[in-house]
């Protein structure tokens, strides 16, 4: 069969991809490729001098550890913000520098549609996302005392495969372009007739590859937590943050798929010329529309839920409380699971699906507010005559609870149809999940962040440089954010690369200085981090239960050996480490035995090595490296099931050199605990 | 002592003498719910198939490129695969290790036969101008009979893979557990193709518009 799209450039070499792909004539992503380029240099060299490459090896790259691979998630979500955030502050400038008539700005339409588009998918899929993975494997093995998740040497492919969707995003930064069809390539816009190039192809196996982790992650933590409780934790003896993730990872199992399964038809719309989204010989662009929001409704619940279970575990904790009404948190979570399946649609009322389909969405869609205003309530009744200890992530708790009510009425208005006819496509619905994700999502995960990091590193954050961190991104997301509001109501649509209504400057203009108030938020938390690392002695957490916590991962040491518990716990009631302190548990020191655990994999990294080369193969429709390197994968992952020899036994000595040394830290401590 | 009864004695606090999990405890669940996943890719294509199924735009329609007696044959491969599947499984269980491999290749002749026939059926239409770029209905065809299709080929591909390892180790216990996960897979495989058989050509035959 001849391929109908095949560009007239092509060659069997190279596919499509030469000499002028590069982008050497834009002079802002040259000077972006020079900084990155001195920096990554810059990196692999202190990597070299200081001879790290061993540690990061053996110690991260090929460990199989669920609180290593989390922390490597974290750090890429981290590295994705700061390049999520340049493309944000980028478009802030120019939509602030480009109102009025004969005021263009300084990034040319087919640039500023590449940074949106890039920008929503990098802040969801490579940010919000990996941020949600990374803690819930970091917390939830430990919360439910196992030793780690059930199928550790999937965990490492699954972090691997993220990665290359990371990579294969950001090589658009310099090979070729980025997609211009928005954060979801809606058809016919992201067909091949209208976007020929290679743009929505690094959009389809970006989000390809890192889908297919993402969905192994989500089967890997239901088994986890079905299976692998420790005894006495029924379900309803599950820390918050157990269920939100179970739930969570539900939604992942069930929304995932049916991604893979759409972007797969646009990828077959675009290079073998079929005809599922296109407007002729009988495709149909609404039916993109429908999949990609049967995925896309759950996935901002997947992203929404960890969050939720953060709060609960801070709050009880810096209220010194129980939670307030657990079964219902418990009921709550679980409804707004099933719910998030069923409201799709009001992502595209204006679609014409009739009055009678309308109202259905608008509303199961108002419904969801229920539940979600019910666990509020939870966390006000349980701060409610609490002892309230405003630490960092109780503060992130706070200005949560406030900027998520804002965004959740805001949300209630958009569920009304014959509003929304208005606010649709507008800066309002732009303001709206800006208002849901980052201050319920970003919120959550730098919570959690504040909350665990001394469990997970064995040091505190520092307070003062955190405080200036919260601040700057309270404030300055409400100063970026609420013009937003204005604009749309006033009917300014999103995305729009230059503005020609003058009077309109004053409200983007203000928008652009909060966008540097977040600036300076994120830098003083990098500034917090670093100071932290400086300062670790100073610090330090010695006792393992740095805030006086109530769940399982506070009876261990920080950071937790690499067995997690020497001894299995045994859970009594919800709170089931204070309940150990309340009943004078004793630490056991003696009578170890030899620990069974997974052995690392270097597995994970091919994987994502050749998942990388594969995906790059695609875009640019390089057949000969797609084939090499699709079959190296599979021959790769064939190899792997030839080991049988995954796991080894710690031996007791090294479990009583460890186990004492906490014993010594626990008396100089002054802590029995 | 089980673990329910040590949840329940409110002075215990931790397991004094564990004992290791068995391996691969989680396995079966963990594939349970990877099948499900599966199911979703095809629930879309299904999905697809329904919105787009009708849509000749002027093109061939069902009756016009369907051969019901290659259909019956290639159904009748898949069917047998699968009960040759049992076989092998029921031979697993009595520890005779030469019939599961025996069942084993029958079974994945009978899956070779079922893709050379799709194999076959495509290329007819294809050179019968009736390829998946002729109108969303072949395209939404094309896509969902032939995601079956790469199906059995991983699955056939995964059956000679765990010959090999059966035949070097023997059918110990993690190997018992791998032939189950393919079983699985493998009848997970005839259920869809049942749902194909029923939505694609048998109401596609009888015009179901």
């Amino acid at each position: 069969m001849e391929l109908p799209y095949t560009d007239p450039t092509w060659n069997p070499i190279f596919g499509r991809l030469s000499l002028g792909a590069l982008p050497l004539h834009e002079g802002i992503v040259v000077g972006t490729f020079v900084v990155v380029a001195l920096a990554g240099a810059a990196l692999l060299g202190a990597i070299t001098y200081y001879r790290l490459w061993g540690i990061l090896w053996r110690d991260w790259f090929t460990s199989v550890d669920h609180k290593k691979i989390g922390v490597m998630y974290i750090v890429l979500a981290v590295v994705m913000l700061i390049r999520g955030f340049s493309d944000a502050i980028m478009m802030r400038a120019q939509q602030a520098l480009s109102v009025g008539p004969g005021n263009e700005g300084y990034l040319p339409p087919d640039h500023f549609n590449q940074i949106f588009s890039a920008h929503g998918v990098i802040m969801i899929f490579f940010v919000a996302m990996p941020m949600v993975v990374g803690l819930m494997n970091i917390v939830v093995p430990l919360q439910i005392g196992a030793r780690d998740v059930a199928f550790p040497y999937l965990n490492n492919a699954s972090f691997w495969l993220t990665a290359a969707g990371v990579v294969i995003t950001m090589i658009s930064l310099f090979v070729g372009n980025y997609s211009r069809a928005g954060w979801l390539a809606m058809p016919p816009l992201s067909g091949f007739k209208q976007s020929p190039d290679v743009g929505v192809d690094y959009f389809i196996w970006g989000l390809q590859i890192a889908g297919v982790g993402t969905l192994m992650s989500g089967i890997n933590f239901i088994v986890t937590i079905v299976k692998m409780r420790a005894p006495g934790m029924t379900m309803m003896r599950m820390p918050i943050f157990v269920w939100t993730s179970l739930c969570t990872n539900v939604l992942i199992v069930a929304a995932f798929p049916v991604l893979t399964a759409v972007l797969a038809l646009l990828s077959l719309d675009r290079v073998l010329g079929m005809h599922f989204f296109t407007n002729d010989l009988g495709g149909d662009p609404m039916m993109y529309v429908n999949l990609i929001w049967i995925w896309g409704h759950p996935e901002v619940y997947i992203l929404i839920l960890p969050a939720f279970g953060v709060f609960s575990e801070v709050v009880a904790t810096f209220a010194g409380k129980r939670l307030f009404g657990y079964a219902s948190m418990v009921y709550a979570t679980v409804v707004i699971t099933i719910l998030s399946y069923l409201v799709w649609l009001h992502h595209f009322f204006t679609m014409g699906a009739g009055a009678n389909v309308n109202s259905f969405f608008a509303i199961t869609t108002m419904i969801i507010s229920i539940p979600t205003g019910a666990k509020i309530f939870n966390w006000l009744f349980t701060m409610y005559r609490g002892r309230i200890r405003y630490e960092l992530p109780m503060l992130w708790t706070v200005a949560f609870m406030l900027t998520f009510v804002i965004g959740g009425m805001t949300g209630v208005m958009l569920a009304v149809p014959p509003a929304d006819f208005v606010f649709h496509n507008s800066l309002f619905l732009v303001a709206h999940f800006h208002n849901v994700i980052i201050g319920g999502v970003l919120f959550g995960m730098f919570a959690g962040i504040n909350y665990w990091w001394p469990k997970a590193m064995g040091f505190k954050l520092d307070r003062t440089w955190g405080l200036r961190s919260f601040w700057f991104w309270l404030i300055g997301f409400y100063v970026a954010f609420m013009p937003l509001y204005v604009l749309g109501l006033m009917g300014v649509t999103r995305r729009l690369q230059h503005i020609e209504d003058p009077s309109l400057r004053i409200w983007f203009e203000i928008a652009a200085f909060g966008a540097l108030l977040i600036l300076c938020g994120i830098v003083c938390m990098l500034v917090q981090f670093y100071v932290s690392f400086r300062d670790r002695e100073r610090l330090r957490d010695v006792t393992g239960d740095p805030w006086g916590g109530r769940t399982l991962e506070w009876s261990t040491s920080s950071p937790p050996p690499p067995y997690n518990f020497a001894f299995t716990p045994v859970v009594h009631e919800v709170d089931a480490w204070h309940d150990m302190k309340r009943r004078g548990y004793v630490r056991p020191v003696e009578g170890f035995r030899p620990i069974h655990m997974p052995k690392s994999t270097a597995t994970g990294v091919m994987i994502g090595v050749l998942a990388t080369a594969f995906g790059f193969a695609m875009v640019w429709q390089i057949w000969w490296l797609a084939i090499v390197s699709g079959l190296a994968l599979f021959v790769t992952v064939i190899g792997h099931s030839f080991n049988y020899d995954r796991s080894f036994h710690v031996p007791v000595d090294s479990i009583v050199g460890i186990e004492n040394a906490r014993t010594r830290e626990l008396a100089a401590g002054g802590s029995s605990a | 002592m089980t673990a329910t009864d040590m949840g329940q004695d409110p002075d215990i606090f931790y397991v004094a003498d564990e004992h290791d999990h068995p391996e691969g405890a989680s396995t079966m669940l963990g594939f349970w719910i990877y099948i499900m996943s599966d199911t979703l890719i095809f629930a879309m294509l299904f999905a697809s198939f329904a919105v787009l199924g009708r849509n000749y735009a002027g093109g061939p329609r069902p009756e016009d490129v369907f051969e019901l007696g290659l259909l019956a044959l290639n159904t009748a491969m898949l069917l047998f695969s699968s009960i040759t599947y049992g076989f092998a499984m029921l031979a697993m269980q009595e520890d005779r290790q030469t019939p599961t491999l025996g069942w084993l290749a029958v079974t994945a002749l009978f899956g070779m036969a079922f893709v050379g026939i799709e194999l076959h059926e495509f290329s007819g239409m294809i050179a019968e101008g009736a390829g998946p770029e002729r109108s969303a209905f072949l395209s939404s065809f094309f896509t969902l009979v032939g995601t079956h299709g790469l199906h059995v080929t991983i699955g056939i591909l995964w059956m000679i893979t765990l010959m090999a390892q059966v035949a070097r180790k023997g059918l110990i216990a993690a190997n018992r557990r791998r032939l189950m996960c393919l079983s699985m897979f493998w009848h997970f495989l005839d259920v869809i193709w049942i749902g194909v058989f029923t939505v694609v050509y048998l109401l596609g035959m009888v015009g179901w518009t």
